[in-house]
């Protein structure tokens, strides 16, 4: 007894007291080699978010209990991803807040709150999704799109720079992603007829490095999809984090709608790269390869979701470097990450605005007459919800919607900097009906013919449906896949379970209480495993019981 | 040497107020547009029925800082006089029954606090004031202004922002008196006789916050201590005897002119 006194006394030593390790550009090279850790939005660089942590397993999960809560003081529903170094997590809340907490026990460090510009107007949501780290230093992006430098010890400001400008429709909701000495953000807005951009700045001083804009000016490859001025306020905006290959120096971002939104006639032409997945040099932003999911894109399929990058074992013993993309449209693609060529493509839901995709994964368009329902609707098949992969099951995971429509309608729009520019708009299939919203109550008061989520699971060598797991509303929670073949997951209803990532079948399952609109993540402190997931304005973090 | 005497600088910046109150105003630029008379009387209502909660430094509130000029729920005159009278719902900012005069009183008072102080202090060269700061005080062995010295005590790269002249003057030569309770460095000592020294950075009935000698954050559950002790004085020591008269004016000139990133 005494000598157990003994151990657990040096354990609350070596537990209580955070390292400060520095996070070097190699350690996120590497995140997968510390899964202790959670270091970048996604988890890993190639966007899998999998855990190798194996304490909790299908064997053990229904012993999993509630470890502590943090309660945001904003009333937004939590749409970030923490991330965790050694034994501390940081976590923004709504608008632009950052905190370090006691990973183990909850308790906070500090709070750092940025007070945006009243000018700033994001189209959806006063929301964030995350910090990025490097060194001693945290990077978040803001609604008004400013991007400050925090240090992660104190929380205090360190430097902040003006990426674009609040009042004519821009801002930062994503996550940065650090890149050797760069942090690389890209802007939202899609909804204002910005012109969209990718950007890195010096992570020492804020200093622009490069932009890419992702749409063309005059003279470049692809300005030739846009006639006349369109392009000057064609969106294309990107508002979620992508993925870096180390090895090829090339990170992946999908790029956002065409404005306006949906009236595609305005803005004739492919729309060059809105709706497309770029590869683009870390070093120097210059374009690799892009590759389109949806030209002239009439129903705001923005494809900003998270690009997946996975070594896939070929029949042959060699490594296949696939980007797998499950995209707003309806489609899951698998993509040659190397040379962005199209490898396969399948429906993941039933639709109707295509027929298919061509030999090249062109979309072969099947517009509805005036006043039928289009599907999927104006939120996609899937959305900001990020996807895993499990290189244990060799699935490909995605919160999907179902049964989802919208009635298209296009309308002339004049631009006019800092308002909405949408062309038209989506209404219910339903008369009376309702697009599902972020903001429902505890009371599902929709009727079933308006859609439901699923989690699908899709085996990226043929791109069929291995299993479906139902639900009754649709889903905005992202997915975590572990090493001992768990899946977890959440949805609008304010449940969180776990599925057997093999079969779909429920294992475990909470009420949280409030909607989950967010990834979970995975970490361990001192030796033990722990699994956090934001529903509503709370954090919930689960372990197994000791 | 400048010397600062804030009720009579106020005095000259004398306007006619109501009317321009009333007006929407554009942020954090107020300058001169209120009478030092309602200044004065807003400081008086101030400290009869705000300071219990945000503090004589307009700094009690989590999150609410007064002295920086920006005001979460409002940015017109009008607005802030709204929120006064309205209070914030969900929130422990209560409504209150204030007469008109008391209303522009309080705004003229919040405009201006930042830039308010009732002591008369010396302010020297901030130039110079930094080179003592680097040097002969040493302060950033313990200090943080942005990205240079030590994360131990409270970081400084904002201090003019957010401080008066008053309360930092009498820091360099009375640290303790000045000390905010939250700053207060904590001793503890683990059941295998570990000892823990740091600033308390959050402390609840169970646990503790806090950053360490070694700018490690340090996390402790009070079931684990044998020891825990919550230090009343400061660490800092007093700049009275070690310091002249004028090295302190020009340290307060330089700390007063830190007012944050960018």
């Amino acid at each position: 007894m005494a000598k157990r006194a003994t151990l657990s006394a040096i354990l609350t030593i070596l537990l209580s007291v955070s390292s400060s390790a520095q996070v070097t550009f190699e350690r996120l090279v590497n995140a997968e080699d510390e899964p202790q850790n959670w270091l970048t939005y996604s988890g890993t660089y190639s966007s899998n978010r999998h855990t190798s942590l194996d304490q909790i397993s299908s064997d053990n999960v229904d012993e999993l209990d509630l470890q502590w809560v943090f309660q945001a003081q904003s009333l937004q529903v939590f749409q970030t991803t923490p991330i965790v170094v050694d034994g501390i997590m940081y976590i923004t809340e709504a608008p632009n807040t950052v905190l370090a907490l006691d990973a183990k026990l909850g308790r906070v460090f500090w709070r750092y709150e940025y007070t945006p510009d009243q000018e700033s107007r994001p189209c959806c949501g006063r929301v964030n999704r995350g910090v990025a780290i490097l060194g001693n230093t945290l990077f978040m992006g803001t609604i008004d799109a400013k991007l400050i430098a925090i240090d992660a010890i104190s929380g205090q400001p360190i430097w902040q720079t003006s990426v674009a400008r609040p009042d004519a429709g821009y801002a930062l909701t994503l996550a940065p992603l650090i890149v050797k000495d760069k942090v690389i953000v890209s802007v939202a807005g899609g909804e204002y007829g910005i012109r969209g951009f990718i950007s890195a700045y010096d992570v020492a001083t804020g200093e622009e490095i490069w932009r890419f804009y992702t749409i063309p000016g005059p003279g470049e490859p692809g300005h030739e999809t846009w006639q006349g001025d369109d392009w000057k306020y064609g969106g294309a905006s990107a508002w979620l984090t992508g993925s870096y290959d180390p090895d090829s120096n090339l990170i992946y971002w999908g790029i956002g709608n065409p404005g306006p939104d949906w009236n595609p006639e305005q803005r004739p032409g492919d729309n060059l790269y809105s709706n497309s997945v770029v590869a683009l040099d870390a070093d120097t932003g210059e374009l690799e390869w892009y590759f389109q999911f949806t030209p002239n894109d009439p129903y705001d399929y923005d494809s900003v979701q998270i690009p997946v990058l996975v070594d896939y074992p070929a029949q042959d013993g060699s490594n296949l470097k696939l980007m797998l993309f499950g995209n707003r449209n309806g489609f899951f693609y698998v993509i040659d990450r190397t040379t962005g060529r199209f490898i396969n493509g399948q429906e993941f839901i039933d639709l109707n605005w295509a027929d298919g995709l061509d030999d090249i994964g062109r979309p072969i368009m099947t517009p509805q007459p005036p006043g039928a329902t289009t599907y999927p609707g104006v939120q996609g098949g899937t959305n900001w919800y990020s996807p895993s992969y499990s290189p244990s099951t060799r699935l490909f995971y995605l919160s999907a919607w179902e049964g989802y429509g919208s009635v298209f309608e296009a309308q002339e729009a004049e631009y006019e900097e800092g308002r909405l520019f949408l062309g038209g708009r989506p209404g219910p299939p339903i008369p009376g009906g309702v697009i599902p919203g972020l903001a429902r109550g505890p009371i599902n008061n929709w009727t079933e013919a308006a859609g439901s989520g699923a989690v699908i699971a899709i085996d990226p060598a043929t791109g069929e449906q291995q299993w479906k797991y139902e639900m009754t509303d649709v889903t905005t929670s992202g997915i975590l896949t572990t090493t001992t073949d768990l899946l977890f997951t959440g949805n609008r209803e304010g449940y969180f379970h776990a599925l057997d990532a093999r079969d779909g079948s429920l294992l475990w399952r909470k009420t949280l209480g409030g909607m989950i609109a967010n990834g979970p993540i995975s970490y361990a402190v001192d030796g033990r495993q722990y699994i956090a997931v934001a529903a509503g304005n709370g954090l919930f973090v689960y372990a197994l019981r000791e | 040497m400048r010397r600062i005497f804030p009720w009579f600088r106020k005095a000259a910046l004398s306007v006619a107020a109501l009317t321009t109150i009333i007006a929407p105003a554009a942020a954090q630029d107020h300058v001169g547009q209120y009478s030092q008379a309602d200044i004065n009387f807003g400081m008086r209502v101030y400290g009869e029925t705000c300071v219990a909660c945000h503090g004589p430094n307009g700094d009690g509130v989590d999150g609410v800082n007064f002295r920086t000029g920006r005001f979460r729920s409002a940015s017109s005159d009008l607005g802030l006089m709204g929120i006064i009278r309205a209070g914030i719902p969900d929130t422990a900012m209560p409504p209150g029954d204030y007469t008109t005069p008391e209303l522009t009183g309080l705004v003229a008072y919040l405009r201006n606090i930042g830039d308010f102080d009732a002591s008369d202090v010396t302010i020297g060269n901030a130039e110079r004031g930094q080179t003592v700061y680097e040097g002969k005080g040493t302060c950033a062995q313990c200090h943080r202004i942005g990205v240079q010295g030590s994360r131990v005590a409270p970081n400084l790269t904002s201090i003019g922002a957010i401080r008066t002249a008053g309360s930092l003057a009498e820091s360099l030569t009375n640290p303790t008196a000045s000390m905010l309770p939250v700053n207060r460095n904590v001793r503890a000592v683990n059941q295998e006789g570990t000892l823990f020294t740091g600033r308390r950075l959050n402390e609840d009935t169970y646990t503790v916050q806090l950053i360490d000698q070694a700018e490690r954050l340090v996390s402790l559950v009070k079931a684990d201590l044998r020891e825990f002790t919550v230090l009343t004085t400061s660490a800092m020591p007093s700049y009275e005897e070690t310091l002249s008269e004028q090295e302190r004016a020009d340290v307060l000139a330089y700390l007063l002119s830190l007012k944050g990133t960018n």
